[in-house]
């Protein structure tokens, strides 16, 4: 049983960091503990929380994902485009953007393997050409999109509070826990993070695995951009802007060691949505500077480093 | 041989410049652990690496139950049935102990997803029949390194290994850890497994093995039932000598050490656990004390413990009468120590410097960044050491790397030496270089002797130790067994020591 606490500690870490904030806004702000904002937490971050689902495959195979702002970007971007200029309708758009995402995190992986590249230099490169083809696509850098009866369709949607984008973020949630858990890939996932030339030597299919992987946060960024699209009703390639950053300080907040092998989706999970909780605060407090928010990711990213390396440390004495 | 499990015929294997293996005929049988021994450069790991399908050879056959076979990965070996157990534990630490066994075979239900219950039950199968006691819901970098080999060895198993590859096991385990392991082996080759069993003691050996194959030089020496085989004989056969050859030599009967000259180094009861059992020591200036052991014996962990790269666990240590207690290789220098590393293009040169900016790098280290040794005064270090050691360099500003491996040896000599040191350890000094550089090399020892500095002297050919030492501490599986000088010290007295038997006790 001791066992047991010492292997899950960081995620009840977590949990009790969420918890905490989540009564204390609760306690603060009336309103705050409503089911409306409840909903409306998975809803705003959405975009972020499929960002960073992406991220955490990423993570746990010890690699990283720079270019999923710009992907996003780009994926908003594309789907205005192919909706309001060329007139498709969105249940070809959105599949399309999907595919595209899709192939170019799986091209981004296929580099990285093929090359023998650091993921960060490579995705530094996606985060460049995604962006820029993005702004490319028009001039305008922001479409308007109220006027396309899909997507308005689409953003009407609502489940018991539940839009679209919140609805798609948490089946996003349990697909990839999943996925992680009950599949080949997923265990070949933390085997490759754990350690690379072990799994090799295993016998387990690095190269498929490590494509896969970066598909994953390529189509999980596509995804963030079509329902950022959905819930703005427009088309922006300056959105998004650094969200990779965010997107893994929720990764590492949730547990998930940034050398890889060890994480959750849970972890994730909860990860976003005390993100999320920060980032709300200012709306009940209106006296309260935006930069307290960075300071407080700050500290809690640190905060949750440190504890990682300390039990690290623990865990590495034993064996 | 009808009942032969592995045969391998005319192995050649050529590096570069190096013949790796040349004409190696090696066999196993099914139910027998064979011990595959040999001192450096012997080729005994390059020949793991063929039968492994890590590299393919350049000649010769390999059959595996009468079939030839060629594995091109060791991922192939493993489906052909040949399972290798690295002494660093190839396995996922962040995975359970269950994951472990059947990564890659894992029983899946519909849609393909595991079925964890199905493996945890499968997994616990296969280590109640290993008599493994492990919790395998664990993840495995919990478990000790003797439990994640006999992880790896029952994910072998499951894998229908018929043969299995343990190389280097025990390097890491403790004398229980090391039982639990050999009683596992007994019990596959019982169960028809063909071991090949690699290691540096040669009481484990003794104990597990069945037949021993020993290499040397890339050559067959030899192999042999192992009970028909004197330990002094096999010690002979590694080190390349014939008996006959040891008994004659004759004692060198070096002056003893100046007993009026100060001591400079002590070490009383200084060990590390799973590195060196405790020795004492002591090092007058004047004096050469040689190490002498086979590979792996733990000559190389004590100059570590000496020079502060590894901390010992316990014991006193002092330099030069001031006591040291926690040590660092800053400290050693500081105190006037030197080492030459076994591995010099690892732990000592920078390849791409010159030969006058690797000489200068210890003094210029130890000077601190701010005292900086002008380029002349640099360019005339260097010369003078070209020239006292005979390095053969057209010039001291070419890369070091184009210099062969004896002129690369003395540049990592003159770095140390222009520190001035009072106690300098060399480990391996003359290892893969040519005769002449070596004769210059011991006739530069015995000048720095006489000139009172005090030395250490490690070399894996006995011959040269006993001809530099003055006194020769021998160490045999990680343990002091004894020292001789004066009169006692000669190769066969060495040789005697080294494969455990007492001078008394005649050996066949």
């Amino acid at each position: 049983m001791k066992m047991h606490l010492n292997r899950h500690w960081p995620l009840l870490t977590t949990a009790g960091v969420l918890v905490a904030l989540y009564v204390a806004a609760s306690i603060a702000y009336t309103g705050f503990s409503s089911w409306f904002q409840f909903a409306q937490l998975f809803a705003d971050n959405a975009t972020l929380g499929l960002a960073a689902i992406g991220m955490t495959f990423v993570i746990l195979s010890g690699g990283i994902d720079l270019s999923v702002g710009a992907v996003i970007a780009l994926a908003s971007m594309g789907l205005a485009v192919l909706v309001s200029h060329m007139g498709l309708p969105v249940w070809i758009a959105i599949p399309l953007v999907l595919v595209i995402g899709t192939g170019f995190g799986a091209f981004m992986g296929a580099i990285i393997q093929m090359f023998k590249l650091p993921p960060f230099l490579v995705t530094l490169a996606g985060m460049f050409l995604a962006r820029g083809t993005a702004l490319l696509l028009t001039e305008t850098k922001r479409i308007e999109m109220s006027d396309s009866a899909g997507i308005r369709a689409l953003s009407s949607v609502l489940v018991v509070d539940f839009n679209i984008a919140a609805m798609v973020f948490l089946v996003a949630v349990l697909v990839a826990w999943a996925a992680l858990k009950y599949t080949r890939f997923g265990r070949t996932v933390f085997a490759i993070g754990s350690d690379e030339s072990a799994a090799r030597l295993m016998g387990l299919p690095i190269a498929s695995t490590r494509v896969g992987i970066y598909a994953i946060s390529g189509v999980c960024a596509a995804a963030g951009g079509i329902v950022h699209v959905i819930g703005t009703q427009a088309g922006d390639a300056s959105v998004a802007f650094l969200l990779e950053l965010d997107a893994i300080a929720a990764v590492v907040i949730g547990g998930t060691v940034l050398a890889g092998g060890r994480g959750s989706i849970l972890g994730t999970l909860l990860g976003v949505l005390i993100l999320g909780i920060i980032t709300t605060i200012p709306n009940y407090q209106g006296n309260l500077n935006s930069w307290w928010i960075k300071i407080v990711i700050g500290l809690l990213l640190l905060v949750f480093v440190v504890l990682q390396r300390v039990s690290q440390r623990w865990s590495g004495a034993r064996g | 041989m009808a009942d032969a499990l592995i045969e391998m015929r005319g192995i050649v294997k050529t590096y570069p410049g190096v013949a790796a293996l040349d004409g190696v005929d090696f066999s196993l049988r099914a139910g027998e652990i064979h011990a595959l021994v040999g001192e450096n450069g012997a080729g005994k790991s390059t020949l793991i690496k063929i039968l492994t399908g890590a590299e393919r050879r350049d000649r010769g056959t390999v059959t595996l139950e009468g079939a030839a076979i060629d594995p091109r990965t060791p991922v192939q070996a493993q489906r052909l049935g040949i399972a290798t157990v690295y002494q660093e534990v190839n396995l996922i630490p962040d995975l359970t102990v269950a994951e472990n066994i059947l990564l890659g075979r894992e029983p899946r239900g519909r849609l393909g997803a595991i079925r964890w219950g199905e493996m945890m039950r499968r997994a616990q199968q296969v280590v109640d029949k290993l008599g493994l006691h492990v919790d395998i819901a664990e993840p495995l970098r919990a478990c000790s390194i003797a439990v994640q080999q006999m992880i790896a060895v029952a994910r072998a198993i499951d894998q229908h290994a018929k043969v299995l590859v343990l190389d280097e096991p025990t390097s890491s385990l403790d004398a229980t850890e090391t039982a639990q392991l050999f009683a596992l082996m007994r019990r596959l080759r019982e169960a028809g497994m063909g071991i090949i069993f690699i290691t540096h003691f040669l009481d484990q050996v003794y104990e597990v093995s069945d037949r021993i194959t020993v290499l040397r030089g890339g050559r067959l020496v030899d192999t042999h039932v192992t009970n028909e085989l004197p330990r002094l004989a096999l010690v002979a056969q590694m080190l390349g000598k014939s008996i006959e050859d040891v008994s004659k030599s004759e004692s060198r009967g070096r002056p003893a050490a100046d007993s009026s000259q100060q001591e400079c180094l002590r070490a009383s009861r200084v060990f590390k656990r799973n590195a060196v059992q405790s020795f004492d020591l002591s090092l007058k200036a004047g004096e050469v004390l040689g190490l002498a052991g086979l590979l792996g014996s733990g000559r190389t962990e004590v100059v570590r413990l000496l020079f502060g790269i590894d901390q010992r666990d316990g014991g006193e240590l002092s330099i030069c009468g001031e006591s040291i207690g926690h040590h660092s290789p800053r400290r050693a220098i500081k105190a006037g120590m030197a080492l030459t590393p076994e591995d010099r293009r690892a732990a000592g040169l920078v390849p791409h410097l010159s030969v006058r900016e690797n000489m200068l790098l210890a003094l210029q280290g130890a000077k601190g960044w701010a005292r900086r040794v002008s380029v002349r005064e640099q360019q005339a270090i260097a010369d003078r050491y070209v020239r006292a050691l005979s390095i053969s360099t057209p010039d001291i500003e070419k890369p070091v790397s184009q210099l062969s491996g004896g002129n690369q040896q003395k540049v990592i000599l003159a770095r140390w030496l222009l520190m001035e040191p009072t106690i300098l350890m060399l480990d391996e000094p003359t290892r893969g270089i040519d005769i002449g550089a070596k004769e210059q090399i011991e006739l530069l020892i015995d000048e720095l002797r006489s000139n009172g500095m005090a030395l250490i002297f490690i070399s894996g050919e006995l011959d040269e130790v006993v001809r530099v030492s003055q006194r020769i501490m021998v160490l045999r599986d990680r343990a002091p067994v004894g020292e001789l000088s004066g009169e006692n010290l000669n190769t066969h007295a060495v040789m005697r020591q080294i494969a455990g038997e007492t001078a008394g006790q005649a050996h066949a």
